[in-house]
């Protein structure tokens, strides 16, 4: 069943196209990233889907009703802030229950509810305090508490996770995803993080100037990116890329700096055409030293930075005038200055062309 | 032994007596008097008798401390034929002052509010205007609005008048012709009117600092305008209410020219009875009811400034700061 479905949604802010024609069908229970730069107009898709902002054309259906021209309390949508925005001069319970008070709600059943999210946070001991005497964490707990008293069928979060520190996020993060598996509501959650984007969507839609560029489940975008932008985007560190052309004859080549690449493996969307294009190679898909014995394209190249993060390693390479890099495990003995022996598989490249940038 | 150098660490030693300081602080006392010395010769004087004044030590200390100007200040002195002191014209200022403070910043705040978070087509050159409004001088409007007054009394008139026969059954004064120029409220309307640039300007500021995403989650919340404004806008904004009453406060207190402009001797408020005592040519020059008289108006804002005097920086500051 379709819980949100935007159709041919437009939006100008006098004469820029924020928005254009947009179209998204998001599954009941799904839980859709959208993700992108900033200024690539996902939080403004957000807004515009909770009715905050005035859309210039086209629909918003939310559980099968038209709500495009519905008040943002009526559209059966709760919504959590990058800021929080908790009332500061009203307590926590206070915070949760104003919603339900402006529809009226019965005092019982309102206490039912506060008391029922509370448990599903774990913020009961900080009902009576205000937001002030809170950290960041907790804040942000009763924010999405806010959202759950309502019992609505679709939770908007507008980067939730940015303000707090790295650690906060990445146990939020989890917690958010159990809070999905628990609920099952449709959520759509607005991030620039990757990493975030990856982990919690069933589905991620990525951005640019307004217009999704690829709609597709996180593995999808990791291994197949439609386009150049998306594979320089998702990623990190991001994609190498290497400007060439496209060669064809028994079997297709990619040449860059005079260098044939064979493309024998390479899953090609469409039938060959030769010409300029793109190749790219995740930092992840480079094998080092024995590794890269059998591998479809070898060469050899001088390491210039070495940065170890314990996990893994990061080095910094070039190769035929090329920058380059490349991931390897956590405690590599590689030193800057080596000479190293690397290649990759064709199977594992990307080719984009060099005008469309639409993926080969 | 002779003192080495130290080596620096921890606090740096502070000089108390710089020379940078002396200047300073001599300075700042030098000021302080010069604004402190009229303030010191008004208590003075309201404090002596007429005989001790005629003596001309205008900045000793007096030998007998009488409040006897302060009483005939208060309830005594003469205005034209009424005798009853400055006490009548502070009961004008007290009734003037509070319905045009709570009117002006009530119209104010609610505009203030709904220039920023509810923007409508031309909004912004609403505002622009509404600023435009604070840099004309007053004094250019003021026959204008004694037109504006006028017509408005004969305009209210016949809609007054046709409820008098519901006041008649109920045994009640009919309406006969409303005069609104001359009136108190013809006067809470002014200086409701001439608040407002000022005052709508600090309100949409303050309230533009507040972050827009509390506006939109009353707004997911399901809260109105009214609901919005009063909930979660109003509790939010104490300092800058502070920051307007004072405002208003003192300026409506201090206001002469509207007072004696668009009232009449019955309701005149006290800074337009102050002229009046002090300014009569008739009789003995009473210097000191004169300084008891003129202590007793300034009194008002004087206790409010000291009073909410930090509660005032902080709400200046408060909307500097984040705006």
């Amino acid at each position: 069943m379709t819980s949100v479905s935007i159709r041919n949604l437009d939006l100008n802010f006098g004469a820029i196209n924020v928005l254009k024609n947009l179209n998204l069908e998001i599954e009941q229970g799904e839980f859709l990233v959208l993700l992108g730069a900033s200024g690539c107009g996902k939080s403004t898709l957000l807004n515009c889907i909770a009715g905050l902002l005035d859309i210039s054309a086209g629909q918003i259906h939310i559980s099968g009703r038209n709500v495009t021209w519905a008040e943002p309390s009526e559209r059966g949508i709760g919504m959590v802030f990058q800021s929080y925005a908790l009332y500061p001069q009203m307590t926590v319970e206070g915070n949760l229950s104003f919603g339900l008070k402006n529809q009226k709600m019965a005092r019982a059943e309102i206490q039912e509810r506060v008391a029922r999210a509370a448990k599903i946070l774990q913020i009961e001991p900080l009902l009576k305090r205000k937001p002030a005497a809170l950290s960041g964490g907790q804040r942000q707990r009763v924010a999405i508490g806010r959202a759950l008293v309502r019992d609505v069928d679709v939770f908007l979060f507008d980067e939730p996770l940015s303000n707090l520190d790295a650690k906060l996020r990445t146990d939020l993060r989890v917690e958010l995803k159990r809070l999905h598996q628990q609920l099952g509501n449709t959520m759509i959650y607005v991030t620039h993080d990757q990493v975030e984007a990856m982990t919690l969507a069933d589905r991620i839609a990525i951005m640019k100037d307004g217009i999704v560029q690829q709609l597709d489940s996180p593995e999808e975008i990791y291994l197949k990116p439609c386009n150049k932008y998306v594979a320089d985007f998702i990623g990190s560190p991001a994609m190498n890329l290497f400007k060439g052309e496209i060669v064809t004859g028994d079997t297709p080549g990619f040449v860059a700096n005079g260098i044939n690449t064979g493309l024998a493996g390479y899953g090609f969307e469409r039938p060959v055409t030769g010409g300029a294009a793109w190749m790219g190679i995740r930092p992840e898909h480079i094998l080092l030293g024995q590794a890269c014995e059998g591998a479809t394209v070898q060469t050899e190249a001088l390491v210039d930075i070495v940065e170890p993060m314990g996990s893994d390693t990061l080095l910094w390479v070039h190769s035929a005038g090329q920058q380059m890099r490349v991931r390897t495990e956590g405690q590599s003995k590689i030193k800057s200055g080596d000479r190293i022996k690397l290649g990759f598989n064709a199977a594992q490249a990307h080719l984009f062309d060099a005008t469309s940038e639409m993926r080969l | 032994m002779v003192d080495l150098p130290m080596e620096p660490s921890g606090p740096k030693p502070r000089v108390r007596l710089s020379r940078a300081n002396i200047m300073l602080y001599g300075i700042l006392l030098l000021v302080s008097l010069y604004y402190l010395l009229p303030l010191y010769v008004m208590v003075v004087t309201s404090l002596k008798g007429m005989p001790e004044i005629r003596m001309g030590h205008l900045f000793s200390p007096p030998m007998e401390v009488t409040f006897e100007p302060w009483v005939k200040a208060w309830s005594e002195a003469c205005t034209g034929i009424n005798c009853d002191g400055l006490s009548r014209g502070f009961w004008n200022s007290v009734r003037i002052l509070i319905p045009s403070v709570l009117v002006s910043i009530g119209v104010a705040s609610v505009s203030g509010y709904a220039l920023t978070n509810w923007r409508f087509k031309g909004s912004e050159t609403f505002f622009t205007i509404l600023i435009f409004g604070a840099f004309i001088p007053y004094q250019v409007m003021i026959y204008p609005i004694v037109i504006l007054l006028r017509e408005a009394g004969d305009l209210v008139t016949p809609i007054a008048q046709s409820a008098n026969p519901a006041l008649e059954l109920l045994g009640l004064e009919p309406f006969g012709k409303v005069r609104i120029m001359g009136s108190l409220s013809g006067l809470v309307f002014v200086h409701t009117i001439f608040g407002m640039p000022i005052l709508t300007l600090l309100f949409r500021n303050y309230f533009a600092s507040l972050p827009d995403e509390l506006f939109k989650a009353a707004r997911v919340d399901g809260a109105g305008f009214w609901g919005i404004y009063f909930r979660i806008m109003v509790p939010m904004s104490l300092p800058i209410f502070v920051v307007a009453i004072i405002l208003q406060v003192t300026g409506i207190w201090n206001d002469f020219l509207f007072g004696v402009i668009y009232t009449k001797p019955e309701i005149y408020p006290m800074t337009v009875q102050l002229n009046n005592i002090v300014n009569s040519v008739q009789g003995v020059k009473e210097y000191n009811v004169n300084m008891a008289a003129t202590l007793l108006t300034g009194l008002v804002p004087l206790i409010i400034y000291f009073a909410s005097g930090k509660l005032f920086v902080r709400g200046i500051a408060a909307g500097a700061v984040k705006g």
